[in-house]
């Protein structure tokens, strides 16, 4: 007999027991079969509340091993308490290795991001997803959201963008931004700044994206299609700021505004971490430019 | 009883069941994920009967009791039976429809819309065939296009009928419904999801 490896952790490798990761495989097996259609999966409890990334984390709990470098972002940061905890939970329950450096890890779960760093085929990025269903705010009902993707009946979500565009002049939403992938299902990329939608588009990593509390998982595989919608007369666009980090002085990353003292004055950062860090280090001895004080 | 197969008779399963399914998981999600790539899978158990080895690792990794099982009568012997029972679990059915994954030989194909290929609200309720072949790799190559394939992708299976190919045009032009497929020939799998569209 070969040595059987002791687990002298009292919970299953990497959390779920095992019934419950070939369930959630198989789920991601079809979600990948069929890009962009949300498979209802039996989503289970997590030490953790609902909005809080149970259902990434069940993603990353069925496809982890321990050969796996797992990178854990929330809005791009790698020190959140969010990211911190998720990752400290699988170096605990998984015995993987962790790293905050995008190009290091296998598989990024992440909240509200895409990292900067272009992703390399292999990779695997794991969305947490709060609503999956792009048409929610639109149509409430379940069945009716379903035969809308089913028929690929579209025209209300058209319509809620053309009315964006009547009352603002432009199509106002920036974040969970629709998209159409494969050329069949609208899907939504999950609340991340359109600015990452382009990032989504041939990606040659893998995406999957988990919703613990609606207990939906869906897929986009490598090199497929994802357009984000808009008319022919206005087109989609992506954010742009005037300002460059404060730390790096990166002008092509998405930024966050920061108030850092009473008198009002503000400071642009890259919302990426492991981007900003990677570049100060590249780029020291530059002069970071501030945002006077208004 | 006297017949019966004891419990010694039964291949072996995993030894470290979360480990080895991990990494043969990763294996089939690469495959699905890239489809038309041929993917190894490392250290599987030695596989029963007429099984090939890929088979019955993608067995052990992914059918449990709610997944029915269908096998072509060539795979439905006592070997196999007793196996997929002991480890699995899984239900061996004899309808086609009911199967949520069904195992067959490349020389006995049958229509692919006599599986279950899931329906428009639900396209994910479709069956998964994993068809044994001579090779993976060898013979004559056709183009396969679609969502995990950068431009297009050069395939051979060994072993196929042309007619497959007809088949799979029907199968395909039921995206998103229709059943996916895995080729499978020793260690070895390359998998077909309903969206690859192949030139025949």
């Amino acid at each position: 007999m070969p040595d059987i490896p002791i687990q002298e952790a009292a919970y299953n490798y990497a959390y779920l027991d095992e019934q419950t990761k070939r369930m959630i495989r198989r789920a991601i097996l079809k979600a990948v079969a069929v890009p962009g259609y949300q498979v209802p999966f039996g989503g289970r409890e997590m030490p953790l509340p609902y909005g809080w990334g149970t259902g990434g984390i069940q993603v990353t709990a069925a496809i982890i091993g321990r050969d796996d470098t797992l990178k854990v972002i929330d809005q791009g940061a790698d020190d959140t308490t969010n990211a911190v905890s998720i990752r400290r939970f699988f170096a605990r329950v998984a015995d993987v290795a962790t790293t905050t450096r995008t190009e290091e890890a296998s598989v990024i779960q992440t909240r509200h991001r895409v990292p900067e760093t272009p992703l390399k085929e292999g990779q695997i990025l794991v969305f947490q997803v709060p609503i999956p269903e792009p048409l929610r705010m639109l149509e409430p009902r379940e069945t009716e959201t379903r035969t809308l993707h089913a028929l690929s009946e579209y025209g209300v979500m058209q319509v809620s963008l053309y009315e964006s565009i009547a009352r603002h002049g432009r199509i106002a939403k920036t974040y969970n931004y629709p998209v159409m992938v494969n050329d069949r299902y609208i899907m939504s990329p999950s609340p991340i700044p359109k600015f990452d939608n382009p990032k989504l588009d041939r990606s040659p990593a893998l995406q999957l994206y988990g919703a613990g509390r609606e207990k939906r998982i869906y897929a986009v595989p490598p090199y497929t299609p994802v357009k984000s919608l808009d008319f022919d007369d206005h087109p989609f666009e992506i954010e742009t700021w005037s300002e460059s980090c404060a730390l790096c002085g990166s002008r092509e990353s998405f930024l966050d505004e920061m108030i850092v003292d009473d008198t009002g004055k503000r400071l642009f950062l890259c919302s990426d971490t492991d981007w900003c860090q990677e570049r100060q280090g590249e780029h020291q001895g530059e002069q970071p430019q501030e945002e006077p004080a208004k | 009883m006297s017949d019966a197969m004891g419990i010694r008779d039964i291949a072996a399963g995993f030894i470290d069941s979360p480990h080895e399914s991990q990494r043969i998981f990763r294996g089939v999600l690469e495959a699905f994920a890239h489809p038309g790539r041929v993917v190894t899978v490392v250290d599987a158990p030695a596989p029963p009967g007429a099984l090939c080895r890929a088979t019955a690792a993608f067995l052990l990794t992914l059918a449990d009791r709610d997944t029915p099982l269908w096998l072509a009568p060539e795979f439905d012997t006592p070997e196999v039976s007793d196996f997929v029972r002991f480890h699995t679990g899984a239900p061996i059915v004899g309808g086609r429809a009911e199967a949520a994954f069904a195992i067959l030989p490349h020389d006995q194909l049958l229509p692919f819309d006599t599986f279950s290929i899931g329906t428009d609200t639900y396209p994910d309720r479709s069956a998964t065939l994993v068809i044994g072949v001579p090779a993976l790799g060898v013979g004559q190559a056709r183009i396969w296009r679609g969502p995990g394939i950068d431009g297009e992708a050069s395939v051979a299976i060994a072993g196929l009928d042309p007619i497959f190919w007809l088949d799979w045009a029907a199968n395909h032009s039921l995206f998103p419904c229709g059943v996916d497929v895995v080729f499978a020939a020793g260690s070895q799998l390359v998998a077909l999801p309903r969206g690859i569209a192949v030139e025949s």
